[in-house]
């Protein structure tokens, strides 16, 4: 048998590989026979197909996101007049805590993985992302944490702490029963799955870009992509801390937040909002290079100032991280020290104000296609734009000290989250919708949805800035008569009905145009990165041939020819791993089989998380199930070493 | 329109594996210590959080952690850096023979270090329900005990591993050095811990 | 979407007389807030009229194909000559923007400083699920006044609050004089109010704090100093004592059952301060922290089942019988 030195230096096997003599239909066939995921309902289940993975990933966030309208539809109709008696106090305060839950961590950071798990190995031209069994692993548990917090609701314990559930109201003393521990929970599950999502891009975009593709020449999606994973990456473990120091404190009695006993309230408050604040802006710069990647192809022009762009994506990503103090500005911290918070919370508008510049200046320069993804981006640039103004207005504490946990806030949230992130998603699942499923949606319906949502979302939130200068505070449920609060309510409630109308004509627009769409050609909006010069929807394989690139739009400076490099195995799943900063082809690296293990180890983690909401002695027993199945995961599935390897 | 295919170089002499910053897993290895780093940092900041309110700390009548368990503990974790490190340089070197005979040791070692880790917990001083001041030592502790208990599990599941003929695969031995990388880095973040259980609840008294 | 309608929208809504309302102006600091609030909407809304100007020329105006610096003329790498310039303009524009906002806000926050300094009245407020203990100290200190979900301040009088809570966090928020001001269990934090104007206004607990978060206001009226003094001698009486035979057995009711476990009435056997003192109930504007309105047919409502009222409060429905309830609330509208 041959040792692992002479393994090593053994030349390359002779097994077919791609290229001029293994090319068209010949290589479909035998690539398609190598990735395609298994038949059948385990098939299915195995998937670690990034495609499959990232569609997943949108289906259930859109899912979530609707489940969450429902929520938001229900609060404007019980604040739609003062003290009115369609939803009693306790219901209410658990569907604000829900609908601002399932939002953020169910909803707006799935969502943006889902597409960067969808895009990002097409756009750097490679087959897989780094760790596909990893990222199915991660789909599989964001799915089980956002069904223990609905069943649960459903099943009336859902948590009514609010989204950032302070304690002590949180705490052992006036959390009753679990409530809270199920939220803290989901937590974990959800950013336990994020976390593996930010490792598994990181490692695809340093490790498996397209020879050629500099780090320069990268697209502005996959610049933002990097920049949030590694946002994900080191801020997510503060807020996993906290809500195990929260479990904890409930548990088995420690007293973290316990003033008691030594511990401290704010304790939770600065650790949560490290997490809050980055968290925002993870689901922003996802948001910016939807932006960057629909005003270029439909301005028909690169960017304009692309390292510019870049940086202030980096900026943003490190700023972020400087300004979670604003949140905390009533809590009678010193003075001095929010200062700081002040001039940080500030700044961070500077680079974003940039990234505008170059999107007017790019559409300026070009020649702009009116098309519903660049509507799209008008409509963001109009929203976000105020949200981020009014942003600016409460980073100064004499103000903020007014406006704080009053509807204002509501505005200036919902202006950035919506306008800033759900606009452009939109105009992204537009954009990219032909390129996922070989069709078309339908232009008019989405015009006439758009107009809906841009012109609902504004009678729906603007008079909020009213009502939170007129003295509303968040979180409750009535409101008395004679505060000057009846109309705007009565206008948001109206606008949130519309709101909700418009994103349910988007949906029937994508599942109509799933079956009845135009068909769409590989490249139908004439777009310049490397998935378009795939065919619509991808083949398993992504490319038939690993593409080169020599330029920041390949396709616009191929002059209709794409240079690929062959030599890849056929019969295994192989990619090829590329230099760091040069992008020089390096190492051929096996590629992950199809594998049920994800699943299964999911479901040991959800048994073990799901456990210690009611024993801590389920942390202990539950690794054994997790243990088994991970080790079963990683053990080769091969009888003997093959030639060359395999990961199965 | 469909783009005409340009060949440029064939690929086929690549390797198929390779050590370090070359190697796939070697980023996700990466990824997870800077997780993990930042989840202890973070600690970190909570313990000087909740410090800060004190005007001792171990806040009396509470005594500072017994020093005899966690020092051993010290001790042994740096020891064992030694066969790591000869652990790290045969899979580098594609010795598989040297891998198989060495891993047990680390092996051992980790059973060691986990019984010592018991003795800690039992010699804090303070239990975890009675002050702020147990909870977060008793956290760090708890924290860094996961670490060893999970390095030392892949550590037995690479060692039964290499024992099989996969053992002679190259890209096994990648996987050597990356649990020997690992390794590095449980010692790394425990030193800081270390003063943070042992050390600094003696100097503000 | 201006910034301009956003100011004078409120005003149109409410004509500046609002109760609860951030833009009042009424004390020192929220004057200070609606002057910098102003200031800030109007360089937001010249910034934001900047970026709209620019967005709609980028989109509507007319292309000439041969300057286009697009693919199909191939220039789509190029950019325009005066790109960079502007771009540096644009920079240049927004630093001065916030660092001119940034000094704005830091002379306002002194300013609030200033006029808040050597405060003149001390008042102790404790948040508490869903209601407000509020407690005035005097410099002889024998004198206290303890009442509860009401605040009474001399006009001009600089009034130091301290702050702090029972159980959750809550916050102090009077819109129409200061910001807010968060009580957190464990520490003790402080606002200072200077009201300027005499008026009725409202406050309300602004940090989700449970159930009836929504039902925890606070009735705030600012009266010149000799209505001021002659509340605070009112509230410094013992309890009135009870005129008619149904008023008696009303005290004796209150003092000696389920009431007295929770409450206090000055100068009577009842002492306990678990829920709000009612020493001078009657005298308040609302009941149960602004959750209804005072008068006969509240008080009636309240006292027979508190948990219809404000589900979820403290005070537990008792079951009174028609009489007691009687005697129960003859006596309360005694407590002036």
């Amino acid at each position: 048998m041959t040792s692992a030195l002479e393994k090593a230096k053994a030349p390359p096997a002779k097994v077919p590989r791609d290229g001029p003599r293994l090319t068209g239909d010949k290589l479909h066939a035998r690539l398609s026979a190598t990735w395609e995921r298994p038949r059948g309902f385990i098939g299915w289940l195995s998937s670690v197909d990034h495609k499959d993975i990232g569609r997943r990933y949108i289906v259930a966030a859109l899912v979530f996101l609707a489940l969450g309208g429902a929520l938001a539809v229900a609060m404007r109709l019980q604040l739609s007049r003062p003290q009115n008696d369609l939803i009693g106090a306790a219901r209410y305060n658990e569907i604000f805590t829900m609908h601002g839950t399932t939002m953020m961590f169910l909803f707006a950071v799935p969502v943006m993985q889902g597409m960067q798990i969808y895009l990002t190995p097409l756009m750097v031209g490679t087959r897989a992302v780094a760790f596909p069994r990893l990222t199915a692993f991660s789909l599989w548990t964001y799915i089980a944490g956002g069904c223990l917090l609905w069943i649960a609701f459903l099943l009336n314990v859902g948590p009514d702490i609010g989204w950032f559930a302070y304690p002590p109201l949180s705490g052992p003393q006036y959390g009753v029963g679990k409530r809270p521990d199920i939220w803290a929970q989901m937590v974990t599950f959800t950013e336990v799955a994020a976390l593996a999502v930010a490792v598994s891009l990181t490692a695809t975009i340093l490790k498996q870009r397209a020879p050629g593709m500099t780090l320069a020449r990268m697209p502005i999606f996959v610049w933002a992509t990097l920049v949030t994973s590694l946002m994900v990456i080191f801020s997510m473990p503060s807020v996993a801390l906290a809500s195990s120091f929260l479990l904890s404190d409930r548990l088995v009695g420690t007293h973290f937040y316990n003033p008691a006993e030594r511990g401290d309230a704010l304790l939770w408050q600065h650790l949560f909002w490290f997490f809050g604040h980055p968290e925002v802006y993870i689901i922003f710069l996802p948001a910016t290079g939807f932006v960057s990647e629909i005003v270029a192809t439909f301005s028909r022009r690169s960017i304009i100032a692309y390292p510019i762009v870049v940086l202030s994506l980096v900026a943003t990503g490190i700023l972020a991280f400087g300004l979670w103090v604003h949140h905390m500005f009533a809590t009678g911290l010193p003075r001095v020290g929010y200062s700081f918070f002040t001039a940080a919370s500030m700044s961070v508008s500077i680079p974003t104000g940039l990234q505008i510049f170059a999107w007017i200046a790019t559409m300026w320069t070009g020649r702009p296609r009116m098309q519903v993804p660049l509507l799209y981006v008008i409509a963001f640039i109009i929203t976000f734009v105020i949200g981020g103004l009014t942003g600016v207005m409460i980073a100064a504490v004499p103000l903020d000290l007014q406006l704080h946990d009053t509807y204002f806030i509501v505005a200036h949230f919902h202006y950035v989250l919506i306008g800033g992130a759900v606009f452009p998603l939109l105009g992204a699942i537009t954009y990219w919708f032909p390129k996922a499923t070989g069709r078309m949606m339908s232009e008019a319906l989405g015009k006439i949805s758009f107009w809906m949502i841009f012109l609902g979302f504004q009678l729906a939130f603007f008079p909020m800035h009213i009502s939170g200068l007129l003295g509303m505070p968040r979180r409750v449920y009535t409101y008395p008569a004679g505060m000057g609060l009846e109309l705007p309510n009565l206008l948001s409630s109206i606008g949130g009905l519309v709101v909700a109308l418009a994103v349910l004509l988007f949906v029937i627009n994508m599942l109509a145009s799933v079956r009845r769409g135009r068909l769409a050609p590989a490249n139908p909006w004439d777009g310049t990165s490397l998935e378009w010069a795939t065919t619509s929807p991808p083949p398993s394989y992504n490319f038939a041939h690993i593409p080169v690139v020599d330029s920041q739009s390949p396709l616009w400076d191929g002059k209709g020819e794409l240079a690929v490099v062959h030599g890849l195995r056929v019969e295994e799943r192989e990619l090829l791993l590329t230099t760091v900063m040069s992008a020089t082809p390096d190492v051929r690296d096996p590629s992950a089989h199809p594998s049920p293990w994800p699943v299964i180890a999911a479901a040991a983690l959800t048994v073990m998380f799901v456990g210690s909401i009611f024993s801590p002695w389920a942390v202990l027993f539950g690794t054994v199930p997790l243990a088994i199945a991970l080790t079963a995961w990683f053990w080769p599935k091969t009888k003997e070493p093959t030639l060359e390897p395999s990961i199965s | 329109m469909s783009l005409r295919t340009n060949f440029t170089d064939d690929l086929s002499a690549l390797p198929t594996h390779a050590f370090s910053y070359r190697s796939l897993t070697w980023w996700g290895i990466i990824g997870f210590m800077v997780i993990e780093g930042v989840a202890f940092a973070v600690a970190a900041a909570a313990y000087f959080f909740l410090m800060s309110h004190e005007q001792e700390w171990a806040p009396r009548p509470w005594e500072p952690p017994n020093l005899i368990a966690g020092t051993l503990f010290t001790i042994v974790m740096l020891a064992s850096e030694i066969p790591n490190t000869m652990v790290k340089k045969a899979a580098e070197k594609y010795d598989t023979a040297a891998v198989r005979r060495l891993l047990p040791w680390i092996v051992g070692i980790g059973v060691l270090l986990l019984v010592i880790r018991g003795f800690e917990f039992n010699s804090l001083n303070v239990l975890w329900y009675e002050n702020a001041y147990g909870s977060i030592i008793w956290a760090l502790l708890f924290l860094h005990a996961t670490h060893i208990a999970t390095d030392w599990m892949d550590t037995v599941v690479l060692w039964r591993l290499m024992r099989t003929p996969h053992g002679e695969e190259p890209r096994r031995l990648v996987d050597v050095d990356e649990n020997a990388l690992y390794w590095r880095f449980v010692w790394l973040t425990w030193l800081p811990i270390y003063l943070l259980i042992y050390w600094v609840p003696r100097f503000f008294r | 979407m201006s910034r301009v309608a956003a100011l004078i929208l409120p005003l149109a809504l409410c004509g500046c007389a609002g109760f609860q309302n951030a833009l009042g102006g009424d004390g020192g600091e929220g004057a200070n807030f609606v002057r910098l609030f102003v200031l800030f909407t109007a360089v937001c809304t010249f910034m934001y009229l900047l970026v709209m100007a620019g967005l709609f020329a980028a989109v509507l105006r007319r292309r000439r194909n041969a300057d286009e610096l697009t693919v199909d003329t191939g220039k789509h790498h190029e950019s325009a000559p005066l790109v960079t310039r502007a771009l540096a303009a644009w920079a240049i524009l927004i630093g001065i923007g916030l660092m001119a906002l940034t000094v704005a806000s830091f002379f306002t926050d002194r300013s609030n400083a200033a006029i808040t300094r050597d405060p003149q009245l001390s008042v102790k407020v404790t948040g508490n699920q869903w209601w407000w203990d509020v407690q005035y100290s005097f410099a002889d200190t024998s004198k206290s006044i303890r009442t509860a979900n009401e605040l009474h301040l001399p006009v001009g009088v600089r009034a130091e609050v301290t702050l702090e809570s029972n159980d959750v966090i809550h916050s102090f928020w009077i819109p129409n004089l200061a910001g807010k001001q968060d009580l957190i269990p464990g520490r003790v934090t402080d606002i200072q109010l200077v009201p300027r104007k005499t008026g009725l206004y409202r406050g309300q607990c602004a940090e989700f704090c449970g159930v009836q978060h929504a039902h925890m206001a606070l009735d705030v009226t600012v009266e010149s100093k000799a209505e001021f003094l002659r509340w605070a001698a009112a509230q410094l009486q013992p309890a009135p004592a009870p005129r008619t035979p149904l008023e008696l057995a009303g005290y004796r009711y209150i003092t000696t059952r389920e009431c007295s476990v929770c409450h206090n009435l000055s100068g009577t056997p009842a002492s306990a301060s678990v829920g709000p003192d009612l020493t001078h109930f009657a005298s308040r504007r609302s009941i149960a922290a602004g959750t209804l309105p005072m008068n006969k047919g509240n008080l009636y409502g309240w006292v027979a089942d508190p948990q219809s009222q404000k589900p979820g409060t403290k005070m537990p429905t008792i079951g009174l019988s028609p009489d007691e309830l009687h005697a129960v609330v003859a006596y309360l509208q005694r407590l002036k």
